[in-house]
């Protein structure tokens, strides 16, 4: 936020805050996960680590609470659940990953803007500015940023595993935060190549990490704003309830109709997630 | 006699150039325990110092974890801030009312303020990740055209406190005037050197005062409402955030009396330490100690009412993840902690009620320790229980703090000793023209027989002193 930007684009900004966000999208890239077809295998979250660069910590810092997985599994296992009709069922699953909030708590509170909306939806992190004050994860309701809270790649990717490492983008050094980025480094590729095409990004054309490595393809990536895309028909279908900045329904969901199993994590906080799960439908437990 | 009935705050027949001797001996011989005090400081700062630069070289691995992204340091940087509001506030707050008891306490609680506040001022630093880039939130000149966010309440803070941090030391400064041109009389050496240059030329003259007593008493009005909103920008860091237990509307006046506590606790401390150290009786008196313990019982009972508050709105606000924010912190991990914060919030001060406890010294000491122990754990049941268990069940997670962050917290209590004890050995930390204008005018009271009336100091121009304190005094 220089000055000049400051000045110049304030009522811009003021009517961002206002309407519970940014306003002024080229695209808004968005995800549905069904949890039905979840399978909990970590592929996705495998493949996180090899696009993106992510650290690997070793068992005794990952127990220590110093991950670095921007996509995380989460399991869930309901109360009693050896003792219930059908204890194979095992864990629920939950692919957590950075929810790129419309209206993002982590953005107002950094102190350097180190993390800001870009037109595209994302919440962006840029690295060289973060000063490292964590407030972002603070204020963060799903704790999905991560802190290098070591130099991690002095250890993480001993010879000749460097050379795995992806070249779109960078290495991270202690002392910054860094989180899920939906992939940013392929949106900029599509963006160009349909630039310099002359054409707007198809559907399809490119995919996340994660949703590329999904053995069950129950990751759905794209963008929001292209009426046609299979994410936006999920959207739709699933009729999720959205609300406006004063926390009023514009769209509220029939909870009780079966097949409306489209929800956003954490909704009540109107924090306006670009990530939508499909509910897993089970068998009733006893 | 009876102790207990002697409750001048200060003979009114001490001689004027006895109260320069008295006060000036303290930049000679205090007591050996003033220089174990600055050992033991000397070792804690370097144990603090070991810690800072590993924690630096290797990374914030050492003190924090993944929900737990402030911790230690946050906790005690609210902590230093909160201790900071005494000295300057009251002294502002006691000055305007013509409370003229705080005359000879109130030089010393406005180091205690400018000095945590530097003390304070580190945390912030040290708890960065990228410390070295520090300045980034200041808003300086940018050469790249990128300011700090000024949505967030973390650069609300960098204003606020590097605001207060001026005032602060400037008022003391300004306070401290007259008392250095008469250290600048009566040394020789590099003290004298030292003097003549801080003390601005200062003669004494009647323009001299009339000019320091307007610009004193301004400085005194823009301070009050200044130090509260510094504690109340601190609170905006988590009132502002959208946590369960640090989104609460009552936290600005919550932080302001905690503040307040935990400043007059350290108060109690540093009067008992000062009286021992430089042999003070004659000015820190029984009396005096007995009216800050009377003001901390106060604050005190405002503290508890306002936890009660937070409490009672959470309970019946029935917003869930408040509620399993505040049942965790009175049933889970750090239960122990928290009633340990209630005992030594709420509880104990009710020692202060009794006047036979707040005129023993030992106890006094005690307590105050033990009250700004409690104001140092409620900081802390700010900060963690909040992170340890807030919306989202997967990363709830209680951490115990570090070695490192224990010898970071450590470190800055030997900080902030050493900067008071080197105050008060190079500046004189009992204001030496206010303590003669108070028995001055106690003796004129005792000698007229009168309360009130046409009072005038040797300042020119000085208020016509009535305290309370006077009135029971007046009669002969």
């Amino acid at each position: 936020m220089s000055l000049k930007n400051l000045v110049t684009d304030w009522p811009r900004y003021r009517q961002g805050i206002e309407e519970g966000g940014f306003q002024h999208y080229e695209h808004r890239w968005g995800m549905a996960i069904d949890l039905n077809a979840c399978i909990g295998c970590n592929a996705c979250s495998t493949a996180c680590y090899a696009e993106n660069n992510l650290a690997v910590v070793g068992k005794e810092r990952f127990a220590k609470g110093h991950f670095m997985h921007w996509m995380r599994i989460e399991r869930y296992w309901d109360e009693n659940y050896a003792e219930q009709q059908h204890p194979e069922q095992g864990a629920h699953f939950m692919p957590m990953l950075c929810q790129q909030c419309g209206a993002a708590p982590c953005e107002p509170v950094c102190p350097v803007v180190a993390t800001y909306h870009t037109p595209d939806g994302l919440n962006a992190q840029v690295y060289n500015r973060c000063i490292g004050s964590r407030y972002c994860n603070n204020n963060c309701p799903y704790r999905v940023r991560y802190f290098n809270f070591w130099s991690y790649y002095e250890s993480s990717w001993p010879e000749p595993l460097n050379l795995q490492l992806n070249p779109d983008l960078t290495v991270r050094d202690k002392g910054v935060m860094e989180k899920c980025t939906f992939c940013v480094q392929r949106i900029r590729v599509a963006k160009d190549k349909a630039r310099m095409e002359n054409r707007k990004v198809k559907d399809g054309e490119f995919t996340t990490a994660c949703a590329q490595a999904c053995p069950t393809s129950a990751i759905t990536f794209g963008d929001l704003m292209d009426q046609d895309s299979a994410v936006t028909r999920l959207w739709a279908k699933h009729e999720v309830s959205r609300y406006d900045d004063k926390g009023r329904p514009v769209q509220e969901q029939n909870k009780a109709h079966p097949e409306l199993r489209g929800y956003r994590v954490l909704e009540e906080l109107n924090v306006d997630p670009s990530v939508m799960y499909l509910e897993r439908v089970r068998e009733e437990l006893a | 006699m009876n102790p207990l009935h002697h409750d001048k705050d200060i003979r009114d027949d001490i001689a004027w150039a006895q109260i320069n001797k008295d006060i000036l001996k303290s930049l000679e011989n205090p007591r050996r325990g003033y220089w174990y005090t600055v050992i033991g400081c000397l070792v804690l700062l370097a144990i603090g110092i070991t810690a800072a630069v590993l924690q630096y070289r290797y990374g914030l691995g050492m003190a924090k974890n993944h929900p737990h992204m402030w911790n230690l340091y946050i906790a005690t940087f609210i902590f230093w801030i909160g201790m900071s509001h005494s000295g300057t506030l009251l002294s502002a707050i006691l000055h305007i009312v013509h409370a003229d008891w705080r005359k000879p306490i109130y030089r010393f609680a406005e180091a205690m303020t400018t000095f945590s506040l530097m003390t304070a001022l580190l945390f912030p630093v040290i708890h960065l990740g990228r410390l070295w880039n520090f300045y980034w939130v200041i808003p300086y000149i940018p050469s790249r055209g990128t300011w700090p966010n000024f949505r967030s309440p973390l650069s609300w803070d960098g204003f606020a406190i590097m605001t207060y941090l001026t005032s602060s030391a400037l008022f003391l400064y300004v306070g401290m005037l007259p008392d250095l041109a008469i250290a600048r009389d009566n040394t020789s050496g590099w003290r004298k050197r030292l003097y003549t240059i801080l003390s601005l030329g200062w003669r004494g003259d009647d323009r001299q005062w009339r000019v320091f007593r307007k610009a004193y008493m301004l400085m005194a009005i823009f301070l009050i409402p200044l130090a509260v909103s510094v504690h109340s920008i601190v609170s905006s860091d988590f009132a502002m955030s959208i946590m369960p237990g640090w989104h609460v509307t009552t936290f600005p006046p919550y932080f302001v009396a905690g503040a307040l506590y935990s400043g007059c606790a350290a108060i109690i401390t540093l009067f008992i330490l000062l009286r021992y150290y430089f042999r003070w009786e004659e000015y820190m008196t029984l009396a005096i100690l007995e009216k800050i313990c009377k003001l901390t019982f106060a604050i005190a009972m405002v503290w508890t009412y306002l936890n009660l508050v937070e409490f009672a709105s959470v309970w019946y606000g029935h917003d869930v993840y408040a509620k399993e924010v505040l049942w965790g912190k009175m049933t889970g991990a750090y239960a122990p902690a928290f009633w340990s914060m209630m005992f030594f919030g709420s509880v104990l001060p009710f020692t202060l009620a009794f006047q036979k406890l707040r005129r023993h010294i030992p106890a006094m000491m005690v307590v105050s320790i033990l009250l700004n122990v409690g104001m140092w754990l409620e900081r802390w049941m700010i900060v963690s229980p909040t992170l340890s268990q807030s919306f989202y069940p997967w990363a709830w997670d209680v951490m115990w703090p570090t070695i490192t962050s224990w010898a970071i917290v450590l470190g800055s209590f030997g900080w902030f000793g050493l900067l008071f004890l080197v105050f008060v050995k190079i500046f004189p930390s009992v204001s030496m023209y206010e303590v003669k204008e108070m028995v001055y005018h106690r003796k004129l009271a005792r000698e007229k027989g009168v309360a009130h009336g046409a009072v005038h100091g040797h300042a020119g121009g000085a208020q016509p002193a009535h305290s309370p304190s006077m009135k029971k005094e007046g009669n002969p």
